[in-house]
This record gives structure tokens, sequence and C-alpha cells, in this order.
């Protein structure tokens, strides 16, 4: 039994715990300070319709709140950008250049787009502040997009796509 | 608009340090090789669930907008759930999301710029599609 824990660590966990877990307290940290200081709640999604309403005369996107908030949004964004530039350069091992098909990121990206807008958010409105809110739309929306990202990816990889 | 700038460079420095700006990642959790990412939404759950807590049990009011700290429960219907379902596949299929796409930029991850374009485009023909249906039914009701 007593060899059983660090085995199943290792094989759930093959790079540690530690800097997922440090990782996850700084997203929490950035996103409450934020809502300390505003009392907005911070999701990285809204960004993307509030930055159209620059650029489209559509009224979805240029509702009052995204225009009142389009401005601090970018400032929100590229600090975002900022940030893990700050860590990649102080404490990173270089730039670093992902592998993953570009017809992944453009399809996934499409999709990512509508859903935030339909679903109301993303990882961080739903997954993180929602979650933390226990707020129930946020829980479902969260378990939706989790069994069905996990289905797809599980899916190209058994197809045999990657990365 | 300074608390935006640090609340900012502490997400984008936490998703650099969890490594959820590398899409492989995020697709080695979604494959079940490596879990970690249960730890990085929980960690920062559990962050801003006490901070929310806290604030709304004894804060009043944020100090630079005046708006109180009550909570913003978003409300459920069946594009809750059509959401997740498409957002899922998104997800699935590239690795990425809004936050942690705009954090792979900062850690030079340059062809991450497809997928913010994708994220984009699809926001965009979301909103076309919906203004069009909201023409057709004629009748002015909002969407959201």
């Amino acid at each position: 039994m007593s060899g059983l824990t660090p085995l199943l660590v290792e094989g759930l966990f093959p790079n540690g715990i530690a800097h997922y877990a440090l990782g996850g307290l700084l997203i929490g940290l950035g996103t409450a300070v934020i809502y300390l200081g505003t009392g907005i709640i911070a999701g990285a999604s809204t960004f993307l319709e509030s930055t159209l309403s620059y650029v489209s005369d559509l009224p979805r996107f240029n509702k009052a709140k995204y225009v009142a908030s389009r401005d601090w949004r970018v400032v929100f964004t590229l600090s975002i950008v900022a940030g893990a530039a700050l860590y990649t350069v102080l404490f990173g091992d270089g730039w670093w250049v992902s592998d993953v098909q570009p017809w992944r990121f453009a399809v996934g990206g499409v999709l990512v787009g509508v859903g935030t807008r339909i679903g109301k958010g993303c990882t961080s409105g739903h997954g993180v502040c929602g979650v933390g809110s226990r707020s129930r739309t946020s829980l479902v929306n969260v378990a939706t997009f989790m069994l069905v990202a996990i289905g797809v990816a599980q899916l190209l990889s058994a197809l045999g796509v990657s990365p | 608009m300074l608390v935006v700038i640090a609340g900012g460079l502490i997400f984008g420095f936490g998703l650099a340090v969890s490594n959820m700006a590398r899409p492989e990642v995020v697709l080695d959790f979604l494959q079940f090789d490596d879990f970690g990412l249960v730890f990085v939404m929980g960690g920062a759950a559990v962050v801003t669930g006490t901070v929310f807590a806290l604030a709304e049990a004894f804060g009043d009011r944020a100090p630079l907008t005046g708006r109180d700290y009550g909570r913003r429960l978003k409300s459920f219907d069946k594009n809750v759930v059509v959401g997740g379902v498409v957002f899922g596949a998104g997800w699935g299929i590239s690795g990425i999301c809004p936050g942690a796409a705009y954090a792979s930029l900062g850690v030079g991850n340059y062809p991450i710029l497809i997928a913010i374009g994708g994220m984009f485009v699809g926001a965009y023909l979301q909103g076309l599609w919906r203004a069009r249906r909201a023409e057709s039914a004629a009748t002015g009701t909002s969407a959201d």
C-alpha cells in the first residue's frame, strides 16, 4: 500500500503537481486582484466581442457593457501576454513554439470563439470564476465542455492525429 | 487601470507557470496522459472562491468602480450546454482556450495567432448569426 501512492502520483502526474498548483493559484490571484479592485469578474473571452465593437457596427458587439469595458479588456489581454512573457524571460527555458498542427488551431479557434459566446464564458469565466462561485450554470458548462473535449481529443489521438 | 494591469500580469504569469500556455499540455490532460490541469483549475477556483466569498461577506463596494461585491451568477438556459459542446469540441481539437491563447503568445508561440484569429472569426460569426436571427424574429426581443 505504501508503494502505491507514489506510483499513482507518478502515473497520473508525470510532470509533478507543484507548478500546476502554483500556476493555478496565481491565475486565481490575478482574477481576485481585479475583482477586489473593480468588482468585475474578468473572463478572458468577452475580450473577443468587446474588441469587435471597434471594427463592427453590429449592435450585438456594441452593447453598452462591451463598449464601456473594451479599453480595459484590451489592456487586460495585453497584460496577460506580458505576464507570460515575463515568466519566460525571468524563469523559463527560452521562447517556446508549439508543434500542434496549424489546422487544429484554425478549426479549434473558430469553434472556441463560437462556443464561448453561445455559452456565455470560457475556461476562465466559467471554469475558474464560476466554479469558484459554485454557480450551477458554470458547473454544467464546465462539465459539458470537459466531457466533449476529452472525447474529441481522444478521438483525434485514436485517429493518429499527433500532435 | 493599474489594477487591471497587475491582475493581467499575474494571470498571464500563472498561465505560463502552469504550462497551460502550451496546447500540448492541455491535450495531454484531455488524453489522460497528465492530470495536472485539475490542479490548475482547482487551485485557481479555490482562490477565486475564497476571495469572492470573503469580499461578499466583509467587503462593501469595490474601491475603483463602486460596484458592490454581490454574486454575479449567469442565468441558465440551453445555450449554456450548446455553447459548452461547441467550446469543448474546439478545445479538444486545439488544446487552447482564450486566456491561455493570449498567454501562449507571451511564451513565444506565434502560431497561436491562427487560433486567436479563429476565435475572433468565431465570435463574429456567432454575433452575425444571432443578429440575423433576431431580425427574422422581428420582435426586437434581446437574444441575451
